[in-house]
């Protein structure tokens, strides 16, 4: 089965070219239902290969598609094993069932069939990502789902605020890309090559633990670029501008999820440097707080859901920082599910409030829009973290890994659990804010459920949300199992009896339903809360972060830009350039006045010329 | 002894023809006095054993070139007005050292040891026949003869094409 | 006293000086072509001379090949003096001074 995995890429880039030539022409619904159907096909693909890791008898393969750059090492080779088996079901499905949701939310758009090329060129990049069996490779799906995520954030190119938050979103992300590439640099000059294989059984004796720290570092970088982290995380609230499914897909589910993945997938190397592994510990922790207060005060539907990213990115990120790799791949395959479902769910509202972001205007929904409000209670309470939902089970699993670091790791899990309590007070805001109490809506809107082909997505990943965490209970540590296999070399084993893992989970939970209570409690009232004070303006400016950078690093950047094109470029270059010009006119004028147009004169010229040679000629041959 | 009389005699007639050519204000007179040297330099030929270039110096040059001259002279005009016309004092002075300077220096470079070495002049040993003359220019320089063919046939379209010439029409200008 | 090729080449000094002279100081462009027809005749006799000093046929030879050259220039040059002739009316080269700068 996995000599057909290289039809999971090419398929929704298949899909992407097909879209793009003749998108016009196929027009909506078909260019839609097309693209859902590769991706589709696409998962199908891939689930056999799955189901064989499941028995736990396949190995991890290595499928070579054709050489690249053999001289680096670099071909395009398909690594499946458990870890990538895992992401691609995750990306894909999640992603089919997006497109689902996207032939509903786009109708009526004028370049529908462009979306879903983007869309199949993203799952396509990412599958190239996910895929990769060498850090080249990886790279060129980084900057491709970096490409795919511009095309798709400014999509209503017409707004500016859509076209900047594009710009903003790949120039951040390419700073972090700078990261990456250094590290690429330092690997291939430890290791001469890039092959994963190659690099993770040569790392303990070949390279130093200095070296080691220095390229999970630089990692880091990129991975706080793609995955949102302090200090390169402010592009993705602004990515809200995007369509609702392309926040639900990229910037949920799948894209913000690749520096989870690359981390986890260079564990051999973090492993090697501790160092790292507690700064990238502690900027998760510290993002996922951070990120957390600024959810508490935003009255945009979408920037909660975006802050909140954030704030979940975070936790994946202290689990891989923690060493718990598996929890945290955990983490991301159940957040890719009730992310994925409030994303989708706020879309819907959205589409059934004439496209009203503010959640101050809603309110009163549960009786218009039943499925959306049932699926979105089970995903409110599954990121809260309330037994026996999925993310009850994902995020208590973090939790206990990093309690049983020890140590000064203890300071983070106790941020984490506040994190966790904020997280379920801010997401039973939200909810309540939208769906329950009475309405507060504008006049004129008439809100309705959404069509089936957005609903049933979002009843699938209710599905999965509920049952999801069920594979990796501590009483059977079925996803740990499954993962294995690519973490072989890496034995984490917890030293937590199992008395002990049972408080921590009773811990957790208690703080979740504290959190629900207390938001409940504060906005399920008749009248919301007034939302005014000095802690309240500045978590709704996001802490004033954007500004900070505004002034630091964009302003002396612009005021770089424009010396340049005032000063530098006028006066210098094309002074040099008309100076050189100028110059040889004037020497060619002062030649000019030898040209008397007198012939006369011309044969005087050549006579003197003629004596002087001979002169000349005599001296030199010793004439005189 | 003769040929020292012959030299001497058409030495003078040579630079009396040249300076005459230099200083007659009627071009017609000019002509004559280039025809003069060139008489004179026919008969040097002579003296130097190259009777072939002899002959041909009088037939090409005396006879086809300055005749071609006296046409073109005829055809002009014989315009004896301001022949030196406006001469600032300068110029006959800056012409003067020229003409001195190229003087002075010939006569320097014809000093080198390659002339006044081993010298054979004086003695008739050189065959200046016509025979003598086409075995070296069929022989060792015939793609130069060849070429020389081809510049004279170019010549002569070109000067055919130079008559033809004709400006264009006023009326097409005016148009 | 004998002649030696030293008499010859000062002869053809002179006549090419006489030459030089003439292209400088004279208006009319007939007689500065004649000037230097005259030079070329100086060059002729240089060689024709210094083939007899060195006992070379191949002086004569370039004498010829000068000669030949010599009739080409002369047809054209006279056919364009008398091109511009018809448009000027005037052999004055000193008025040919459209060529300048």
């Amino acid at each position: 089965m996995t000599d057909l995995l290289w039809l999971v890429i090419a398929l929704p880039l298949a899909g992407a070219v097909i879209n793009i030539l003749f998108g016009k022409r196929i027009g909506e619904p078909i260019a839609g239902w097309l693209g859902f159907g590769l991706v589709a096909v696409s998962w199908l693909i891939a689930v056999p290969g799955t189901v064989a890791f499941m028995g736990g008898e396949a190995h991890a393969e290595t499928v070579y598609l054709f050489s690249w750059i053999p001289i680096v090492g670099a071909d395009f080779a398909i690594l499946w094993d458990p870890l990538s088996s895992v992401m691609t079901m995750v990306v894909t499905g999640v992603g089919a069932l997006i497109h689902l949701y996207s032939i509903g939310y786009m109708h009526g758009d004028e370049r529908y069939p462009r979306f879903f090329a983007f869309l199949n060129l993203f799952i396509a990049s990412m599958m190239i990502l996910v895929l990769a069996a060498n850090y080249a490779v990886m790279f060129i799906g980084w900057e491709l789902v970096g490409l795919s995520s511009y095309l798709l954030i400014s999509f209503w190119f017409t707004k500016p605020s859509a076209a900047a938050a594009g710009k903003k979103a790949f120039i951040v992300n390419r700073i972090g890309d700078w990261g990456f590439l250094v590290a690429l640099m330092i690997i291939f000059a430890s290791f001469g090559t890039f092959d994963f294989h190659a690099i993770f059984a040569a790392a303990p004796t070949a390279i130093t633990v200095g070296t080691a720290t220095a390229i999970t570092l630089l990692l880091f970088v990129g991975a706080t670029g793609k995955s949102a982290q302090i200090p390169l995380y402010i592009w993705l609230p602004d990515a809200m501008e995007g369509p609702t499914p392309v926040s639900a897909l990229i910037h949920a589910a799948t894209m913000v999820t690749a520096g989870v993945f690359m981390i986890a997938r260079s564990a051999v190397l973090f492993e090697m440097a501790p160092v790292s592994g507690a700064v990238v510990a502690v900027v998760g922790t510290l993002t996922a707080l951070v990120a957390a207060l600024i959810a508490i005060a935003q009255t945009d539907i979408k920037k909660v859901l975006a802050y909140s990213t954030i704030s979940q990115l975070g936790y994946m990120v202290l689990a891989v920082g923690v060493g718990a790799y598996t929890a945290g791949v955990f983490h991301l395959a159940t957040h890719a599910f009730f992310k994925a479902l409030l994303f989708l769910g706020a879309g819907s509202v959205i589409h059934a409030m004439a496209n009203e972001q503010e959640m101050t205007k809603m309110g009163g929904l549960r009786k218009k829009m039943p499925i959306t409000f049932i699926t979105m209670g089970a995903a409110w309470l599954a990121i809260s973290g309330v037994f026996p939902l999925s993310g009850f089970w994902s995020k208590d699993e973090i939790l206990a890994a990093t309690f049983d670091k020890g140590g000064a790791f203890l300071v983070l899990w106790v941020i984490g659990l506040l994190v966790a309590l904020l997280t379920a007070f801010y997401m039973t805001r939200l909810f309540v804010m939208t769906f329950l109490g009475e309405p507060r809506w504008d006049d004129g809107v008439h809100p309705h459920e959404s069509p089936y082909t957005m609903t049933i997505p979002l009843m699938v990943l209710g599905v999965f949300t509920v049952t999801a965490g069920l594979v990796n209970t501590p009483a059977r540590l079925a996803f740990e199992h499954f993962l294995h296999p690519s973490f072989e070399t890496i034995q984490h084993e917890m030293h937590l009896s199992d008395g002990m893992i049972l408080a921590l989970a009773v811990l957790a939970l208690s703080i979740a339903i504290a959190g629900i209570a207390w938001g409940w409690r504060s906005y399920n009232v008749e009248e919301l809360p007034a939302e005014d004070g000095p802690f309240w303006e500045r978590a709704l400016a996001a802490f004033g972060v954007d500004d900070f950078y505004g002034k630091v690093i964009v302003a002396p950047g612009k005021a770089a830009s424009d010396w340049s094109a005032e000063t530098m470029d006028p006066k210098v270059i094309d002074g040099a350039a008309h100076g050189i010009g100028h110059g040889v006119t004037a020497f060619g004028a002062l030649l000019a006045r030898f040209q008397g147009g007198q012939v006369r004169g011309y044969a005087g010229g050549l006579a003197v010329a003629g004596v002087l040679l001979i002169v000349v000629f005599l001296a030199v041959g010793g004439g005189f | 002894m003769a040929e020292t009389i012959v030299f001497i005699i058409f030495a003078a007639v040579a630079l009396v023809g040249a300076v005459g050519m230099v200083a007659a204000s009627n071009p017609v007179y000019s002509a004559m006095g280039l025809l003069a040297t060139m008489f004179a330099v026919a008969v040097m030929y002579v003296a130097l054993d190259a009777h072939f270039i002899a002959a041909v110096q009088v037939i090409i040059y005396a006879g086809a070139v300055m005749t071609l001259f006296l046409f073109v002279i005829m055809l002009i005009g014989v315009d004896t007005s301001d022949a030196y016309g406006t001469q600032v004092p300068a110029q006959r002075i800056s012409t003067a050292v020229v003409a001195v300077g190229f003087f002075a220096s010939l006569a320097l470079a014809g000093r080198a040891a390659w002339i006044t070495g081993s010298s054979t002049f004086g003695t008739p040993n050189l065959n200046g026949t016509v025979e003598a003359v086409a075995d070296e220019l069929f022989g060792t320089w015939t793609i130069i003869f060849l070429s020389t063919v081809m510049l004279l046939t170019i010549a002569a379209l070109g000067t055919i094409a130079l008559a033809y010439y004709r400006e264009a029409p006023a009326e097409e200008v005016a148009e | 006293m004998t002649v030696t090729i030293t008499w010859y080449l000062l002869l053809a000094a002179g006549l090419f000086s006489i030459g030089v002279a003439g292209v400088l100081i004279r208006r009319n462009a007939l007689v500065m072509f004649m000037s230097i027809e005259l030079m070329l005749n100086a060059v002729n006799l240089t060689f024709v001379a210094v083939s007899k000093e060195l006992g070379l046929i191949e002086g004569q030879v370039a004498a010829l090949f000068v000669m030949v050259v010599a009739a080409a220039e002369v047809t054209i040059g006279l056919a364009i003096i008398v091109a511009v002739f018809r448009t000027r009316a005037s052999a004055n080269v000193d008025e040919l001074a459209e060529m300048k700068g």
